[in-house]
């Protein structure tokens, strides 16, 4: 690897790479550290969820549990969607431009349609934020989890326009692989969510 | 060099200037001129530049430190003496929310973000913060949420359930008006920009340092900084979470704080003081830094114990979270948890005793310099020793249910705080003073200025701890002559007068100093980190030839002969930045940082529309969010100079080897 060229008392950077991926990018830190304050958010929620639930005798109080149809198909759609992140970021790696404007059309797409299965999530949660402490904290776990699908997708669609029309540069190829990294982060915080949501109203 | 994706030419000739000692001084005036913000009124708000943002943010904080001192000492006029008349009760309600709530999230941790935000760069030897336009954006949301409390607070709609704003006070049963709403979105301004600022600091410090210093050369004012930053991470965003569920209850009905709909009280007390009780030692530990930065300096001698002081930061920083429930031993929580609670408490004494037996190890084998900078680190060791007795009596359930809400808390908490922040924090203005400006502050005038603050603090804390024992309760605007608190309380007031003139005192220093000061040089203590190498103050740049590290204390150590001991290469005409290992801080690879913009500004108005839009009709949230999208996506838009500028000097691994 290169390390730089030693010039008498002077240490020569000139040829190190610019395009570089993964921990060795300043922007996988910063997108780590939005995941890792996130995902303390994610956390504290279920946390809450827990705790109102610790403290009454009948869960879900008065409503019924959610309906699983809509939340479930959304959980395999959201798993089916590793597959063109995965992919994105693979062609991103190897500086592809087919390859990442094909994935990047595919990852759109299933973020339109994990975002339209969302809104019939909601509305078969079967109680309103205002109804009770199991109402307000469902639909806030529910609601924390769409503002991050809605962003990520509002990005994957900038970055999938951008890579259509340019200008690009080679530093826009970390930028992709960066966004399929917050995909990832966005499908896999939702597994434990999902599970507390549609889950932790049916258990006794 | 090579085209784009798409086709896209590099830049014709950007990028052929190479930075390093070679160029003398006409590379320097072009590296100054690559990395300064346009000038101008307009200018202004495209600034970027870290050392522009720091000293903006660093003076933000003060005059917020200022308005909040004001209010503590209108406070103190009251309280001195029985039966007063000047402030009423709902006022007086107003005053004391607003005065913790400004002193805890518009100073004492921002302060101290933004002093980093000035020196980070400059101690790790690079010329940027990570992210510049964030930390701009960073910058501008913080003053807007400040901004915004206080021009509530002169409509007289400032909160007024105090600054852990407790429900059900602060809930919408109890809480009229938008008073407690101003409160939460203040909260959700200042952790936004806190969270940013974090993250900004830790990718600053894991992959911009210069080569050379490893992990275990990183000077340990940055090491506490760092620590810092991974506790806001985590402790940040529970009373973001909090407040934003104490809005919704208000504004939309919702039922977390609400016991009648199945909701609890006390699950606000816990998600406040999982932050709280870390929020203590985000504002601690960086005036250990500091004075982890200055002792070396005036003890003469490398720091003793570098990695047990490593070390212990890090505990205090994991520790610091298993500490919470001991605000909360006047409520409910069962016996069992307590006693862990009084446990975790008492152990967390050990790391902070460690240091401090390391700086008395330093100071002790040390030859002293006696400036000013001194004075203050040594009066730290006082408060803060009688601050953390009081503090080990209160992790004592017993004790702490007898003097709970009592004036014994308020003189604990400012013995801590003032000991452990304020006084380190004037400390560290003296000595990086003439770093910011150039010149030194008067020692004669700094001296007046620190006995003043030293004997004035004592003088009002130290009779509320007998107050608090005798019965007097916080919070409240005044008491009958009978109970007797009338003498302690009027000593405490000319103890504050004392204080507040001492504090002018080091402002007219740092006033007269910037003109009239003794010029300061590049190292005026003749102190060994890296910030001390640049001029002072700084050049636009920072270093015309980025430094290369050989031990802890670069310029004490100087560099082995035969070795490296500067950087070049890097493009001098465009803001490119050198990226090294996290461990090992070795050369990885180039990253060109981007120019001067007012998106961060506009960003940042778009976001206060907002947040305060939202204060009045949720909807905000919805409409509010498509100028703010807008306003992103033109942010991120790269332009065809920036791409051809990039292609210019890009540069891959595969490429490299291609050629070769």
């Amino acid at each position: 690897m290169n390390r730089g060229t030693v010039r008498g008392r002077a240490l020569d950077v000139a040829e190190l790479p610019t395009i570089v991926f993964s921990h060795r990018s300043l922007m996988w830190w910063g997108t780590l550290g939005v995941m890792v304050i996130e995902g303390t958010v994610f956390a504290l929620a279920v946390m809450a969820y827990f705790y109102l639930r610790s403290h009454q005798a009948t869960w879900p109080l008065t409503a019924l549990p959610p309906d699983l149809l809509w939340g479930t198909l959304n959980t395999i759609v959201m798993l089916a969607s590793f597959i063109p992140a995965h992919l994105a970021k693979r062609a991103a790696e190897k500086l592809n431009l087919r390859g990442v404007q094909v994935w990047l059309v595919v990852s759109t797409l299933f973020g339109i349609a994990f975002t339209v299965i969302r809104g019939f999530e909601f509305s078969t949660l079967n109680v309103r934020w205002d109804s009770n402490a199991y109402g307000s904290v469902v639909w806030l776990l529910l609601g924390l989890h769409t503002t991050h699908i809605v962003t990520d997708l509002l990005d994957t669609i900038v970055l999938t326009v951008l890579f259509f029309t340019g200008p690009l540069d080679g530093k826009r190829y970390v930028d992709v692989s960066e966004n399929s990294f917050y995909w990832y982060f966005v499908v896999a915080a939702w597994l434990p969510i999902y599970l507390v949501i549609y889950w932790g109203a049916r258990t006794p | 060099m090579r085209h784009g994706p798409l086709g896209e030419k590099p830049h014709p000739h950007k990028g052929r200037t190479k930075d390093g000692l070679a160029g003398g001084e006409v590379v320097a005036r072009v590296l100054d001129e690559t990395w300064s913000d346009p000038p101008g009124f307009l200018g202004w708000f495209c600034a970027v530049n870290h050392k522009a943002i720091g000293r903006r943010f660093l003076v933000t904080c003060l005059v917020f430190f200022a308005l909040g001192g004001l209010l503590a000492a209108t406070m103190r006029m009251q309280l001195s003496r029985p039966g007063n008349t000047l402030v009423g009760p709902d006022l007086y309600n107003q005053i004391f929310t607003m005065h913790g709530s400004t002193m805890m999230f518009l100073f004492a941790v921002p302060v101290f973000q933004a002093v980093a935000i000035y020196l980070v760069p400059l101690m790790v030897g690079a010329r940027a913060t990570a992210f510049p336009r964030m930390t701009a954006y960073s910058y501008w949301i913080f003053v807007f949420g400040g901004v915004m409390l206080y021009g509530a607070f002169f409509v007289n709609a400032g909160p007024d359930a105090g600054w852990f704003s407790y429900p059900p006070l602060a809930g919408p049963e109890y809480g009229a008006g938008k008073r407690s709403d101003i409160w939460a979105q203040m909260i959700t301004f200042t952790e936004v920009s806190a969270l940013l600022d974090a993250v900004i600091i830790i990718c600053t410090v894991f992959k911009m340092r210069a080569p050379g210093m490893t992990l275990n050369r990183i000077p340990l004012y940055v090491w506490a900084m760092l620590v810092v930053a991974f506790m806001i991470l985590f402790a940040m965003p529970a009373v973001a979470l909090a407040s934003s569920l104490l809005i919704m209850d208000r504004l939309v009905a919702t039922h977390f704080y609400n016991p009648g709909e199945g909701g609890d009280v006390l699950l606000w007390q816990h998600l406040f003081w999982f932050f709280g009780h870390p929020e203590v030692y985000l504002i601690f530990l960086p005036g250990l830094g500091m004075i982890s930065a200055m002792i070396p300096t005036f003890a003469r001698r490398p720091m003793f114990g570098y990695t047990a002081m490593v070390l212990s930061l890090i505990a205090t920083g994991f520790l610091s979270f298993g500490l919470w429930v001991h605000h909360m031993f006047a409520t409910n929580v069962p016996e069992l948890g307590k006693t862990f609670f009084t446990a975790a408490s008492m152990l967390i004494a050990i790391p902070t005793a460690v240091q401090i037996y390391c700086w008395i190890a330093t100071l002790w084998t040390g030859r002293l310099n006696f400036k000013v900078p001194l004075y203050y680190v040594l009066s730290f060791f006082v408060i803060l020793v009688i601050g953390g007795m009081t503090g080990l009596m209160l992790a004592s359930v017993s004790l702490d249910s007898q003097v709970h809400d009592s004036y014994f808390v308020v003189a604990h908490l400012h013995y801590v705080l003032i000991g452990g922040a304020v006084f380190p924090l004037f400390g560290a203005l003296y000595y990086w003073y003439p770093k910011f400006c150039g010149h030194l502050m008067s020692e004669r005038l700094g001296r007046w200025s620190f006995w003043l603050m030293f004997v004035g603090f004592n003088v009002a804390f130290f009779p509320m701890h007998i107050l608090g024992m005798n019965g007097m309760p916080r919070r409240v605007y005044t008491y009958p002559a009978e109970l007797g608190w009338g003498t302690l309380n009027f000593v405490s007031t000319l103890g504050a007068a004392t204080l507040a003139i001492g504090i002018f005192l080091t402002l007219v220093n740092a006033l007269r100093s910037a003109r009239h000061g003794e010029a300061a040089g590049a190292d005026p203590w003749g102190a060994g980190t890296l910030e001390w190498l640049a001029a002072s103050p700084p050049r636009t740049c920072n270093f015309a030839a980025l430094p290369v590290v050989h031990g802890r204390d670069p310029l004490w150590q100087g560099v082995p002969a035969g070795q490296v001991d500067h950087v070049c290469g890097l493009a001098a005409d465009v803001r490119e930045v050198l990226c090294t290992t996290v461990a090992d801080a070795k050369p990885d690879s180039r990253m060109i940082f981007p120019e001067p913009t007012p998106a961060p500004f506009v960003a940042a108005v778009a976001t206060t529309v907002l947040f305060v839009g939202s204060i009045f009709t949720p909807w905000a949230v919805v409409w509010g969010s498509i100028p703010l999208a807008i306003v992103l996506v033109w942010w991120f838009w790269p332009s065809q100079r920036e791409a051809e500028e990039e292609l210019a000097l890009e540069s891959t691994e595969e490429l490299r080897a291609e050629q070769a």
